[in-house]
This record gives structure tokens, sequence and C-alpha cells, in this order.
């Protein structure tokens, strides 16, 4: 029988169109990627509202809180009751107040709270900070548009 | 001098393509995999002091606007009372502070304005979302057109 014969060379596809291909969709997943999950809990379903339009300007030493359904709070990874919020506010207070002169109050508390949750428990968290001696706050919504409706509910 | 490999029938040269591609696969594979899609979030900003607290002087003149929110035993919205005259739903709402800040002429109503919400200790924090977003603006044309933006709340009414 007699064989092919076998080439020497490489043979290969051209490989061009692929790894560009494979380029741009690196690029758009990088341009997307989002590490920043520590700030948004994915176990708070924030309400939605029309007017909540993300923050023009980045805010002055932001301390966010995760209020969750359960009213339990939540800031940084560490789950605590709302009472429990205490010496982390304090531990947090001092040292932005070392950082920025005194000037701790102007720091903003954002308060991402669960759609479902009972007002009086964000209440709480509101007053706890006042409490610590923090003054500003941002309650957190979700922009209201119908794709983000249908991909929160997922 | 010899010059060798000067053929016209020479091979074309290629670059081992494949260790390249196998990073790049994988650095396609970890951004897909930490990939999520989350919608963009906004802000409502409240400016609280703590009550009593030095250096906070209470504009007198202008006492804030009460909105009374209560709810139902599940937290569900029961009735909305802005100044004490109760209003069917936040669309009645907002043209009611409308009415006061939106028609007034000068710019002076619109920072002057304050809006205090006193809501039951179980109601949902969405219908307070919702209040807050019909008291605060309205969107127009895609335009936002703001109404009132000094929101404060009332200490929580704790459940007896």
């Amino acid at each position: 029988m007699r064989l092919a014969k076998k080439s020497s060379g490489i043979h290969e596809g051209d490989m061009t169109p692929m790894i560009d291909m494979v380029f741009q969709l690196i690029a758009f997943f990088m341009v997307l990627v989002n590490f920043t999950e520590a700030d948004q809990n994915q176990r708070i379903h924030l309400p939605s509202s029309e007017l909540a339009q993300p923050p023009d300007a980045p805010l002055d030493s932001p301390i966010t809180i995760n209020v969750t359904s359960e009213g339990t709070a939540i800031m940084g990874t560490t789950e605590v009751p709302i009472q429990g919020l205490i010496p982390l506010l304090k531990l947090e207070h001092q040292v932005i107040n070392r950082k920025t002169q005194g000037l701790a109050s102007q720091a903003t508390i954002i308060i991402r709270g669960d759609g479902v949750t009972k007002f009086g428990l964000i209440q709480e968290v509101i007053q706890v900070c006042q409490d610590v001696g923090f003054e500003k706050f941002a309650l957190r919504a979700k922009q209201q548009e119908a794709i983000s409706r249908g991909i929160s509910d997922t | 001098m010899k010059i060798r490999n000067t053929g016209r029938d020479q091979e074309e040269i290629t670059l081992q393509m494949t260790s390249m591609i196998d990073i790049v696969f994988l650095l396609l594979v970890f951004f897909v995999m930490t990939f999520k899609i989350i919608a963009p979030e906004g802000d409502f900003n409240v400016k609280m002091p703590a009550q009593g607290a030095q250096g906070t002087p209470q504009d007198a003149t202008t006492p804030p606007i009460k909105i009374r929110i209560t709810a139902t035993e599940t937290g569900m919205l029961a009735g909305i009372k802005f100044a004490e005259v109760p209003v069917k739903n936040f669309q009645e709402l907002r043209t009611k502070i409308r009415e006061i800040v939106g028609d007034a002429p000068g710019p002076g109503t619109l920072e002057s304005t304050e809006v205090e919400f006193d809501c039951d200790y179980n109601l949902r924090y969405e219908y307070v979302v919702q209040a807050m977003t019909a008291i605060s603006g309205h969107v127009q044309n895609g335009q936002v057109i703001k109404l009132v933006e000094k929101i404060k709340f009332t200490p929580p009414r704790k459940p007896e």
C-alpha cells in the first residue's frame, strides 16, 4: 500500500481572524469587568428608581453599609446586627478623622437597603451612624430601566 | 559568498501561535467567568446631622413639609399624607410638590424647601424610595427636572 507522503512543514490554518475575534472578546470583558463587588452585595435587591443617577463625582470617603431583609447589616465582609455597627463605625470614624484632619463627619455613608427591608431598620442604621458622628447619607437605589429590571430578577 | 536559503521554494515562516492562543483563551475564560452584569446604581443624598448637634442651625423660617406614610402590618403601603392631607398615590404626591416648588417663580423655593418623611417602622423600604423619587424630581423628555433636594427623616417609630 502506498502511504501519502508526509510533508515536513507545519500546516496550519489562518489563525488571524480567530485571534482578532478573541482579542476583541477579551477587550470587551476586560472593559466591563467589575471588581468592586465587596460594595455590591448580591443578596441585596435594591429598590429601583427612575431618578437614581450615578453620582457625577466620587463621594468623599464613602462607607458602604448593606442592610439585609433579615435586619442585619453588612459592612465590608462582616455581617452584624445593627447595633453591632457601632464599634466598626467608630473605628472608621477615627481612621477618616486622622486621614482628613478631623473632617470625618463629611464622609458619606452609602446605605444599600433591600427593597423589602423595614424602613425602621434603615432609620436605625442612620441613627447609629449619627450617634457615631456621621451626617451625610446616600440611600442607594437601582436605575430603573427595562433591561436592568430583567437582570436583577435572575 | 554563498547565501543560503534564498530559493523561491522556501517555506513561509510562521510564528508558533499555540502558546499565545493558550494564554489568550485562558484570559478569555477568566473574564467570561468573572463577568457579572450589574445594573447601574444611583444615590439619594440625605444630610441628617444628629438631633441637637452643635453647629446645625435650623432654619425656622421654612419648616419642612411633613409627609406621613403609613403601612399595613405586612409592610405594604397603607396611606400617604402630605402635610396632614391624604393623597391617593405617589403621582398625586408629586403633583402636590410641583404645585409648591415647580411653579413658583424664582430660584429660591427649590433650595429652601425641605421635606421630612415620617414613616411607619415596618413600611417596606421600596415605598420610601418611591416617595423620595416622587418628591425629588421627575423625568420629562429624558431630562431630569429636580424638585426637592433636601430630605430628612423623623426618628424611627419603634413598634409598641
